[in-house]
């Protein structure tokens, strides 16, 4: 589960796990509008990096009772 | 009731996906996830030390039912615990799995319908007391149920609305978009006792594991897999504060809907919250007016009677806020607190910066990962790591909750049992109400009252057998 493979999933799958990228860390104070702003803003990008590339094989892959 | 036994049950989806080979079906990944389980308590359905049952449900869903609980706190804090449970089972099956050879990373989600549009569910228990005319209660909680997805439905991409179950019958908007609630679109009646195969929105079984002369249970179907503490908080106070409300006998204007099936989902595929509704009588009135109803019944009960614990101030704030958030049509005040709103405030942002419109599947996509339960890969773990979801709990407080039973009720007894029979190495068996020692069936404990709390009749059974023995 090496964590250099990470960045990988978002451009070709691999066969190892497939983990997100940590949080950064280091955030700026709870509370406060502009950091969580920033902290989103960062977020919709990250979240790509989490996500498998295909999603619509992904979503379809999804069929919670098999065979059917 | 003066103090009301409160349970939540969830059934959690399973999804395996592997980059190349066909992954492992549901139910094999289910048995890899219970077979810590079943090394521990030798069946997958087993009670454990905190005091809430976990078990693989019809469908292999992974399930955990909260401990009886009597306190908001206990009850969010118990079900948080069994998030955390699961996820431990989560990894060990993909180490297991990865040592038999099957690679494939497991997603397990907390939410209501997989691709096909088999879905599960978010049951709630509430203890009614049995001289409640059960008939009059869920008369005049249905229309509050109904349109509840307004203050506590997840959101929901609706990428192709043609495809919902019964869309011949109850055609929503044609083009694709958000919605209110997961679950709504599954819901085939209002009342009966069926549960999967025309799945009601209360379910008539009455089970009470307790006092059955004296109590029933109200078992909730309709409810969505909440993701957010405060959503939760709201869910489950305002439910209880109407029947409370409707326990007092004080008699409700009736609402009583035309066609519960169909309101329900005119409800959620209008975010307006302004689609008329028909009543029985003849009338009509939008979802938004039903909720603001009962939210005025709620205040006037709770200036009449006073608060009955320390949440109604937060939660009747929260009720307010969100059908003014509705109402203006601006969900800024409410985009950290109701999961619809957190999870179509960072969709809408997304799509706008990815120029997508409603039908893209990497919108149902993020719809699936924000009910992933991985704490580092779920988007609402993400959101709540970053501020952008509040919360009503501390990490302490569900640390807590892993190990330990809510402090007011039965649970207590269930803990010391369960704790005691395993160190002294004692085969043991159970249910809600009974604990057996298996080789002293003549000492069975039959706990009939949720509310017992005095733990040394425990510890008398374990001292006779101990003599017995000698």
């Amino acid at each position: 589960m090496a964590q250099d493979q990470r960045r990988q999933a978002s451009q070709q799958r691999d066969d190892d796990p497939h983990i997100p990228d940590p949080l950064p860390e280091g955030t700026p104070a709870p509370g406060s509008a502009a950091a969580q702003t920033s902290d989103l803003d960062s977020l919709l990008d990250e979240i790509d990096d989490v996500l498998e590339v295909n999603a619509e094989e992904f979503v379809q892959g999804f069929v919670q009772k098999g065979g059917q | 009731m003066e103090t009301r036994i409160i349970g939540v049950e969830t059934e959690y989806g399973v999804h395996t996906v592997h980059p190349t080979k066909r992954p492992l079906a549901p139910d094999e990944v289910a048995r890899y996830m219970f077979k810590p389980v079943v090394a521990w308590g030798n069946s997958s359905n087993v009670f454990i030390p905190n005091g809430s049952r976990l078990y693989l449900d019809v469908g292999s869903h992974p399930e955990y039912a909260t401990a009886e609980t009597t306190r908001l706190e206990e009850l969010l804090a118990s079900d948080a615990a069994g998030d955390s449970i699961m996820h431990m089972l989560v990894t060990q099956a993909q180490q297991a799995m990865a040592q038999d050879g099957f690679d494939g990373d497991i997603y397990l989600y907390r939410n209501n319908a997989d691709s096909l549009g088999n879905s599960y569910g978010s049951h709630e228990n509430y203890m009614i007391e049995r001289t409640t005319q059960y008939r009059r209660l869920t008369q005049a909680l249905l229309p509050f149920l109904v349109t509840r997805q307004l203050i506590a439905g997840n959101g929901v991409v609706i990428k192709d609305p043609a495809a919902l179950p019964l869309a011949d019958q109850f055609p929503s908007r044609a083009e694709p978009h958000f919605a209110f609630s997961q679950r709504a679109d599954y819901m085939h009646e209002a009342i009966s006792s069926s549960s999967t195969r025309a799945r009601p929105m209360i379910n008539t079984r009455d089970e009470p594991h307790s006092d059955s002369t004296k109590y029933r249970r109200l078992h909730v179907i309709v409810g969505d897999s909440n993701m957010s503490e405060t959503t939760q908080l709201l869910r489950f106070g305002a439910t209880d504060l109407l029947l409370r409300l409707i326990e007092s006998g004080k008699p409700l204007p009736n609402l009583q809907l035309a066609h519960p099936v169909r309101a329900i989902r005119q409800t959620s595929h209008d975010l307006t919250g302004n689609t008329p509704l028909d009543l029985a009588d003849g009338r009509t009135m939008t979802a938004l007016e039903i909720q603001e109803f009962y939210l005025a019944q709620a205040q006037d009960f709770l200036a009449r009677q006073g608060p009955h614990h320390d949440y109604l101030d937060q939660i009747m704030d929260l009720w307010s806020r969100t059908l003014q958030a509705i109402a203006r049509q601006d969900f800024s005040s409410i985009d950290t607190e109701i999961d619809w709103a957190i999870k179509h405030k960072f969709m809408t942002a997304y799509a706008t910066k990815n120029n997508l419109d409603w039908d893209a599947a990497r919108l149902v996509q993020l719809d699936m990962s924000y009910h992933d339960i991985h704490p580092q890969r779920g988007l609402f773990n993400l959101l709540e790591a970053r501020g952008a979801a509040a919360r009503v709990l501390t990490d302490a407080q569900v640390q807590a909750a892993h190990d330990n039973p809510p402090a007011t009720t039965r649970a207590l007894l269930r803990h010391r049992f369960i704790e005691t029979a395993r160190a002294m190495g004692m085969e043991y068996s159970m249910d809600w109400m009974h604990m057996k020692l298996n080789y002293y069936p003549m000492h069975t404990l039959y706990v009939r009252n949720p509310f017992e709390t005095d733990i040394s009749v425990v510890d008398e059974l374990f001292a006779k057998v101990a003599s017995a023995s000698d």
